[in-house]
């Protein structure tokens, strides 16, 4: 090699590496977007207090010597709002990782997180808890852990008929397709024997809401997401190989079934996780990963992760919206996800010139 | 430098037999190119060779390993393959479609060497100037060319494409030939690939293989097969073969009557 050819090729390397280095600055301003919304989003409320009063609130609990805090902003900040937006976080989090997965498998950009039915199959099973009090659990966690199980249920149901046929998108688009239609009629027929009372409140658990958000429950959605991003982000070659077609995928040594159904499996993991806590929030698991495929491409290496912090910023930033907007009335945040994102979505739909997709 | 022996081998949907009983050899440094009718198996034993489909009988490593007991990962260091068609391509850069070609050999960090590998191939390919373009962008020769770069970039010992110069114009059909051709001279690697163009076919390999109904009906140079009473059998065409420039030229006269055309 000439040494001319030598310095060219390090500048292809150079500029290659410029290009990666400009996906992991996305994600590092997502990240320092979160904490930024987080410490906004814990001051709004009844009880008004500042930025500075909620970060020093949080430092103070880590650094007890450095940072001093109030009683009164302490309970504020842990007791009451700081779950809240760590739910927010966590669940916007899983629910965008969840829908690039399902896109990235399906290769199919209308795919998201219920596309297997996942969403009615919830629905059916908090349902059922709330309206004829039957389920696989007893007491407090009747409605979650209807609404889990159904959720895997219906995962597996897509799986076992999907593997008759062999699983490829089609076959596991249209399989979800028919467990969606079937736990949707089930859901409307109990809702057709439901008192209204009942109704109204499956229709309220349907909204999606992060009003019942505790730090048991996100710290649930954090690990279960955190597992199975972190398997996920192990695949995200397979996953983009998958991108390339089956048979090419399978000649550079991918074993495509398996991975599809891994990733498929873990997908509807981390969307259960967080649906049968707060409903079915919708459009962060479509719309996230769009933006974020746009911004930083198609590398699943980083599409995931950065996928699932613009998802948090997303749901994060809709529920204090959601909060604020009617304030004292607390809007569920499944209607603001979509008001808030849909804006921010078709901007950059319209200004990208090229196809991401 | 391998040499790959297939034998017995078969493969078939149900009562369906699409390959029946083949045997045949594939030299280093050699280009072997299927011809015959559409659904005579070209494309079926393209993709047996990769062990895309599973099929019965066996595929030896210089007369050693088979490929059939081999996993996914271990049979993409030995062969890589070429699509038809890029169809179905998610959005990516050329740049990260060459890069995935590494995945028999990389982890989930790309090393030093890998880029190395990308780049060099890149050149060698003179893809590298939209390196960073979005791969469904290009035209269709410089989209045959990236996918060709990313099988080179496998570090196979076989090369396997599957109708690289269907889709392509006259100029980007003689450039991709000439590109595989001075590839497979300039590595040591030997390429098998599904051809429709009987002219290319003999301007570019050194072995024929003709398939008629999923059997092999012969093998060997162009010069010896591509003859009027092979044609008119294989494709049931009316061809007269005149000699240009000392390879053989097929000029089609006419189907033959009676010949169902498929």
């Amino acid at each position: 090699m000439t040494s001319d050819d030598a310095i060219e090729k390090g500048l292809l390397i150079d500029e290659y590496s410029q290009f990666v280095g400009r996906k992991l600055l996305v994600i590092t301003v997502s990240i320092l977007g979160i904490v930024a919304l987080a410490g906004i989003a814990a001051t709004l409320g009844s009880a008004n207090i500042t930025p500075l009063e909620v970060y020093s609130a949080i430092l103070a609990r880590f650094f007890p010597g450095h940072f001093h805090t109030t009683d009164f902003i302490n309970t504020i900040v842990w007791q009451l709002r700081l779950h809240r937006v760590l739910m927010a976080i966590v669940a916007g989090f899983g629910l965008a990782v969840s829908g690039t997965a399902m896109q990235g498998i399906l290769k199919n950009p209308l795919a998201s997180p219920f596309t297997l039915g996942i969403a009615s199959a919830a629905t059916f099973g908090a349902s059922l808890a709330i309206i004829l009090g039957a389920g696989f659990v007893s007491g407090q966690y009747l409605i979650v852990g209807n609404a889990f199980i159904f959720t895997m249920l219906a995962s597996l149901i897509v799986y076992g008929l999907a593997k008759y046929k062999g699983i490829t998108p089609e076959t596991m688009i249209l399989a979800g397709i028919a467990i969606m239609y079937l736990f949707s009629a089930m859901t409307s027929f109990l809702q057709y024997v439901g008192e209204s009372e009942e109704v109204h409140e499956v229709v309220f658990w349907m909204m999606g809401s992060l009003g019942r958000s505790s730090w048991d429950k996100a710290f649930i959605i954090f690990a279960v997401t955190l597992v199975c991003t972190l398997v996920l982000m192990i695949l995200s070659w397979d996953i983009n190989a998958l991108g390339a077609g089956d048979e090419t995928a399978k000649s550079l040594g991918v074993n495509v079934e398996v991975v599809r159904v891994t990733c498929m499996m873990l997908a509807a993991l981390i969307t259960a996780s967080i649906i049968c806590f707060t409903g079915t929030i919708g459009f962060i698991g479509l719309v996230a990963p769009h933006i974020t495929r746009m911004v930083v491409g198609g590398d699943h290496r980083f599409l995931i992760p950065a996928s699932g912090f613009i998802g948090a910023l997303l749901l994060l930033g809709a529920d204090t919206v959601s909060r604020t907007i009617l304030a004292p009335v607390i809007l569920p945040v499944g209607i603001m996800t979509a008001f808030t994102g849909v804006p921010f979505f078709i901007y950059l739909f319209l200004k990208r010139r090229k196809n991401y997709w | 430098m391998v040499r790959i022996t297939i034998k017995n081998l078969s493969f078939g949907y149900g009562s369906n037999k699409i390959l029946d009983d083949l045997n045949l050899v594939v030299g280093d440094s050699e280009i072997l190119s299927l011809v015959g009718p559409n659904g005579s198996g070209k494309t079926t034993l393209i993709k047996c060779i990769d062990r895309i489909l599973k099929p019965k009988g066996s595929i030896l490593l210089n007369g050693g390993r088979d490929l059939q007991s081999m996993s996914r990962q271990e049979v993409a260091k030995y062969i890589g393959y070429v699509p038809q068609s890029s169809s179905g391509v998610l959005s990516t850069t050329v740049f990260d479609t060459v890069l995935m070609g590494r995945k028999p050999h990389m982890g989930w960090r790309v090393g030093e060497e890998d880029l190395d590998k990308v780049v060099e191939i890149m050149k060698l390919l003179q893809i590298d100037k939209f390196a960073l373009k979005d791969f469904n962008e290009l035209s269709g020769g410089q989209k045959q060319s990236v996918l060709i770069a990313r099988a080179l970039c496998q570090e196979p010992k076989v090369l396997l494409l599957d109708e690289p110069t269907s889709n392509l114009d006259l100029k980007h059909q003689l450039g991709v030939m000439e590109t595989v051709r001075s590839l497979i001279k300039k590595t040591g690697v030997s390429a098998v690939m599904a051809i429709h163009d009987l002219n290319l076919a003999a301007m570019y390999s050194d072995k024929l293989l003709m398939l008629k109904d999923g059997k092999i009906h012969a093998m060997g140079t162009p010069e010896d097969l591509l003859t009027q009473d092979n044609i008119r059998s294989i494709f049931g065409v009316e061809a007269v073969v005149i000699n240009n420039f000392d390879r053989p030229y097929v000029v089609p006269l006419g189907s033959l009557k009676g010949e169902a055309c498929d």
